[in-house]
């Protein structure tokens, strides 16, 4: 058998999310992103998938699992609910999973920060968009000092909140909170998220604050934060800080911690979607790193 | 004879210029007057709802829930009620409030986001709680297209929904044009309210109006305290229902009693149409803005009015406190 040069890859689900992490793994050198499914035969994603030469369907993941040569990744960009269901049937094929949904069957995982613990796990998930923004700078700032508390404000534009965030708003909220701790490393994490409806629409906009001790070091902190940015800037072209850290003395209403806040801003790559919707776009970006990563060690492991 | 229910929310809106201290004693004793006064409905939460506490809009001196419990132990007539805001606080602190003694809950959202609370809504009913939808920064959409998010909210299961000047921007007429739109649109379905804040004094005009204009709901504060300029005083409101002949059920002299004897001595801050609060309704800004803007205009060296002028211009909307840091960071290098 000769030996593969890219690792055969599917992704379910046709809407904005599914469309846009299509066209970033055609960019792919270790993937070959094949098959692409949808459930609406209507479907814009479904379309501009033909065009670009990937065979696509509206079959869903039975008509997935009925080609005669089987992906070994999967990316789902389904809903929380739809995952649940093709969970069961994409393991029994030996397939592994990237879930952008919450449904969270698996681990959570943020490429820079543990993806390396989990590359055997049968399904990965990827938190939400604002856990895959802020987890990051949490775990920046617990790799130099503990962070008792962590809270991220995640700001983003009305237009890129779709039907499946506004009907379950909570799930963001409680998702993110949770991947600030087992993630991110914080004793306790908070995670509000704003839709704001302004047109034009802003740019995706993420705060993170951190309670730290009152003998933490500032500059060591403020350089895990800038090294860790750039380490995501390497996937996610678009993320950025708008300020330096800023650092606050520690005050009694704070039992008696400091706090460092981190102002961040998320620049789509407009691949399908339009830039402002940096909030969707570092979830696609994302999901091809952990794809890719994945890939390569497939592809190293051949004999 | 006409009526109207007044909703006190002096121990909610009030905590932004309490900073969120309230104590557990402060809540009993104006719970205690204020029900005695006759307001039927007392308001307790985070200024920014449910679930508030947080470094972005401030912690709480005292756990909000143990605030609605020993609320609800106080009342012997009034309502306990609630605020949520989506993304902020969840369902499960609904439930968790409800469980304290909360008979109503108000769920607000921006006033074009009215759909993130169809599923709030949706458990409130589930819990028996009375609910009210709250369209915040109304002043920043058409009555019409506030009509129709109004809609979303009384479709979910809101049994009034409200017209919130959370800004103290809206100018008379068009504080009664949003109340008429949201009263032809919502007819028999819910009712129709209107919370008003005195950033540039129209707080108790705008609230008659309202009252006009079908809205049989009002918000007012006890001494106006609340976030900004403060709220229309739940006294002044009082008095002037009674001089127009609407009935509130609520007794004037005891109200300005509690507000003179109970409220007035553990105010930190009286709200008052000053500098940076008039800049609010000015500048169509989130009132709640007011102190944070005041902390970081200090802490960066710049002015609050600068801050607040531009958090107008940027459009920022209800819960973006942490913006006007960056806002604040902003200015201070573009002056060194």
């Amino acid at each position: 058998m000769s030996r593969q040069s890219r690792v055969l890859a599917g992704i379910i689900g046709s809407g904005n999310i599914g469309t846009d992490l299509l066209m970033k793994l055609l960019r792919s050198d270790r993937i070959e992103l094949r098959y692409f499914v949808g459930i609406d035969p209507a479907s814009e994603g479904l379309r501009r998938a033909t065009e670009l030469g990937v065979e696509a369907s509206a079959g869903g993941v039975e008509w997935l699992l009925a080609r005669d040569e089987l992906p070994e990744l999967v990316f789902d960009a389904t809903s929380a609910h739809a995952h649940i269901a093709h969970a069961n049937l994409l393991s029994a094929k030996q397939i592994q999973v990237v879930d952008l949904t919450p449904a969270a069957l698996g681990p959570f995982v943020v490429p820079v920060v543990n993806l390396n613990s989990h590359m055997q796990a049968a399904s990965l998930n990827m938190v939400t968009c604002g856990g895959q923004a802020t987890i990051p700078i949490v775990a920046a700032v617990t790799r130099v000092c503990s962070v008792p508390y962590a809270e991220i404000i995640a700001s983003i534009a009305s237009r890129s909140a779709g039907p499946g965030t506004r009907a379950n708003i909570d799930e963001f909220t409680e998702t993110t909170a949770r991947g600030l701790e087992r993630v991110g490393g914080a004793a306790r994490g908070k995670a509000i998220i704003i839709l704001n409806p302004a047109d034009p629409p802003l740019i995706m906009r993420d705060t993170v604050f951190c309670a730290i001790p009152n003998n933490a070091d500032w500059e060591s902190i403020a350089d895990s934060i800038q090294a860790m940015v750039a380490a995501v800037a390497a996937y996610v072209p678009g993320y950025r800080l708008t300020a330096e850290p800023q650092f606050d003395p520690p005050r009694p209403e704070w039992s008696d911690n400091g706090r460092v806040a981190v102002f961040l801003e998320i620049e789509g790559r407009g691949d399908f979607l339009p830039p402002y919707a940096g909030n969707l776009d570092i979830m696609t970006a994302a999901a091809a790193r952990v794809g890719e990563q994945l890939a390569n060690t497939r592809l190293a492991m051949q004999p | 004879m006409s009526v109207v229910r007044i909703t006190d929310t002096t121990l909610r809106d009030g905590s932004h210029a309490m900073r969120h201290q309230f104590s557990e004693e402060q809540v009993r004793l104006t719970v205690a007057a204020l029900d005695a006064a006759g307001v039927p409905v007392v308001e307790v939460a985070h200024g920014d709802g449910l679930a508030g506490a947080s470094f972005n809009y401030g912690f709480s001196l005292v756990d909000e829930l143990r605030l609605i419990e020993a609320a609800a132990e106080t009342a012997r007539t009034a309502k306990i009620a609630c605020l949520l805001l989506p993304g902020v606080g969840t369902a499960r602190d609904m439930r968790a409030a409800a469980a304290a003694g909360a008979e109503v809950i108000r769920i607000a959202t921006h006033c074009t986001e009215a759909d993130i609370a169809i599923q709030h809504f949706g458990v409130a009913r589930e819990l028996g709680l009375e609910t009210v939808g709250f369209l915040m920064l109304s002043h920043m959409v058409d009555p019409n297209t506030l009509a129709s998010q109004a809609r979303i909210m009384a479709a979910a299961g809101a049994e009034c929904v409200y017209v919130v000047d959370s800004a103290g921007a809206l100018l008379p007429p068009e504080a009664e044009e949003r109340v008429h739109a949201l009263v032809q649109e919502l007819a028999e379905d819910a009712e129709v309210g209107y919370h008003g804040h005195q950033n540039l004094s129209l707080g108790v005009a705008n609230s008659l109006l309202a009252h006009k204009a079908g809205a049989r709901q009002i918000d007012g504060s006890t001494r106006g305290l609340g976030a900004g300029a403060g709220n229309a005083p739940t006294e002044i409101l009082a008095a002037v229902f009674d001089r127009v002949g609407i009935e509130t059920g609520i007794n004037v002299a005891a109200i300005l009693a509690a507000a003179e004897e109970i409220v007035a001595p553990y105010v930190t801050r009286q709200p008052f149409p000053d500098r940076s609060s008039i800049t609010l309704g000015y500048a169509g800004a989130y009132s709640s803005f007011l102190l944070h803007a005041e902390r970081v205009a200090e802490r960066y060296g710049v002015s609050a009015y600068d801050i607040l002028m531009e958090a107008g211009r940027r459009r920022y909307v209800g819960g973006q406190e942490d913006m006007l840091i960056d806002i604040a960071v902003a200015l201070a290098q573009s002056r060194s």
